[in-house]
């Protein structure tokens, strides 16, 4: 997108885009590793590593106020227009979605501490395939976004339909688990919250992807046309 | 961006819309689409050997405030000044195409239109100030007078009401014998819009008229342009991208004597179709 990064005759301005840019994606990586952390603290019962993203989640909620507090000022000084406008607009909510995910990647980590006091089950084997993609799609918009590449946006957005199926297969498995051994129900139900904690974190993530589409095209993802191709 | 869905030079990539969505803007656009109250057809412009517009096709919409913006130079004061045929005080410049204002048709810019037509049906208002040597008054009884309204009542009651309109009345009601002089800069172009007004003119062109005003005397005339927006169709030339989104309702765009774009003002602000008017409204110019 030559037009994206033609430079604004005031430098300054590109400067502050460029700081709200990095701003997210340091907030987007901050979210990739606590989800990592989580979905390990779970997988090897590793309570140090549940603490560790539980009392994380504090800096994200302050790169989500210092991300607002930027856009804003931008928005108060600059008066952005067109491709800054939604740039500038997006930002704020891009931050809104990645502060949620890492609410989620904290909640797993809190199931994961819960998780302790039970009994093991079988080795966990979809919830890290559903964690594992939902790293894909956050690394790729977070690619995506960094290049304004609205392409590699959905591609992302087009792998949430695998996060989805993954949680109803394991909706599924957690239920005969249930009817089978009825002592297993808690463990079951954290899992079941681990697993709708993913199934969301994979809709913001999509969510981001619309976005990134939105500040190149200034639309919305044209959802019939893509799902025809 | 991949190969295919690479804008070609100057556009901005498509704007792909969904079929409920298009479905719907179609509706509200014919639904909504004001009746026009000019037309510009194929207009270019010379100044002597030199050309200063090309080619510009773009509707006038009645009871809308459309912008003109663009670089210094672009034209735009030059193409509002073509819809009171002022560019025939100067000997040597030349027009083709035409300005059609409806309803009856009327050719503007035609040579064997008389070009106090327009003149009398369409009012301006200009970047500085610029109050005649006589009373508040007199300043806005002056159209009336031209067009040979001599009964007092009248013109009393068509000078407070102008006044009123814009904004000017509580502080002036008191002197309105005293030289339009003694008005503050904001109150003498407040006073120049209702000069302008007096005459119920059928068209307002606006250039610039806040350019030399602060902020307060601004968001004034801001103000009035969204209430004369119910009566009067406005064309407005401002320096200022925010207030060409905050005023009007179309924005045409001009760079170099042509029209880049013409279109609802939401959308030029929000997405532009031409990356030359991203570059300009963005501060990316040149």
């Amino acid at each position: 997108m030559p037009d994206l990064i033609r430079r604004h005759t005031v430098h300054s301005f590109d400067e502050e885009l460029e700081h709200l840019t990095r701003q997210i994606l340091r907030m987007g990586g901050l979210v990739e590793q606590q989800l990592a952390t989580a979905v390990r603290a779970l997988v090897d019962r590793d309570e140090a590593a549940a603490e560790e993203v539980i009392a994380r989640d504090d800096q994200v909620d302050e790169l989500e106020e210092a991300i607002d507090q930027e856009a804003i000022r931008i928005l108060a000084t600059r008066q952005p227009l067109a491709v800054d406008l939604r740039m500038v607009a997006m930002a704020l909510k891009i931050s809104n979605d990645l502060e949620r995910m890492a609410d989620y990647a904290s909640n797993i980590a809190k199931r994961a501490r819960s998780l302790l006091e039970q009994p093991a089950l079988k080795p966990l084997v979809t919830i890290p395939r559903m964690a594992e993609v939902c790293q894909e799609m956050l690394r790729l918009v977070l690619e995506a976004y960094a290049t304004r590449d609205p392409e590699k946006a959905l591609v992302a957005w087009k792998r949430d339909g695998e996060v989805d199926q993954l949680y109803v297969s394991l909706f599924r498995e957690l239920l005969t688990y249930i009817l089978e051994d009825p002592r297993k129900t808690g463990a079951c139900i954290d899992l079941l919250f681990v697993a709708k904690n993913l199934e969301r974190f994979g809709d913001h993530t999509t969510n981001i992807a619309e976005k990134i589409h939105y500040i190149v095209y200034g639309n919305r993802i044209n959802r019939m046309v893509v799902e025809e191709s | 961006m991949s190969a295919e869905t690479a804008a070609p030079a100057g556009d901005l990539p498509a704007i792909r819309l969904d079929a409920p969505r298009a479905a719907a803007l179609g509706a509200i656009a014919r639904k909504e689409a004001p009746a026009l109250k000019a037309r510009v057809e194929n207009l270019s412009f010379w100044y002597g050997d030199k050309q200063a517009l090309f080619d510009i096709s773009m509707p006038i919409h009645e009871r809308r405030v459309t912008a003109l913006i663009g670089p210094s130079g672009c034209g735009k004061s030059t193409l509002l000044r073509c819809f009171n045929r002022m560019h025939d005080l100067y000997p040597g410049n030349r027009y083709a195409g035409r300005i059609v204002l409806e309803p009856e048709g009327i050719d503007i810019i035609a040579p064997k239109t008389d070009p106090m037509i327009p003149r009398l049906r369409i009012g301006m208002v200009f970047q500085k100030p610029n109050p005649f040597p006589k009373s508040i008054y007199e300043n806005v009884a002056a159209g009336l007078r031209i067009r040979g309204v001599r009964n007092r009542a009248i013109l009393d009651e068509q000078v407070e009401k102008s006044l009123r309109r814009a904004a000017l009345w509580e502080e002036v009601k008191d002197r309105l014998h005293a030289s339009a002089y003694d008005l503050s800069g904001g109150q003498q172009q407040r006073l120049c819009i209702a000069r302008a007004l007096a005459p119920e003119p059928e068209l307002l062109l606006l250039d610039e008229p806040t350019s030399a005003l602060d902020p307060i005397a601004t968001a004034h005339i801001e103000a009035l342009i969204d209430e004369l927006r119910e009566n009067y169709t406005i064309v407005i030339v401002t320096h200022n991208m925010q207030q060409a989104a905050r005023v009007s309702q179309y924005t045409a765009f001009l760079h170099l004597g042509k029209l880049i774009e013409f279109g609802p003002t939401e959308e030029v602000f929000t997405r532009p179709r031409k990356s030359m008017t991203q570059d300009y409204i963005t501060g990316r110019f040149g």
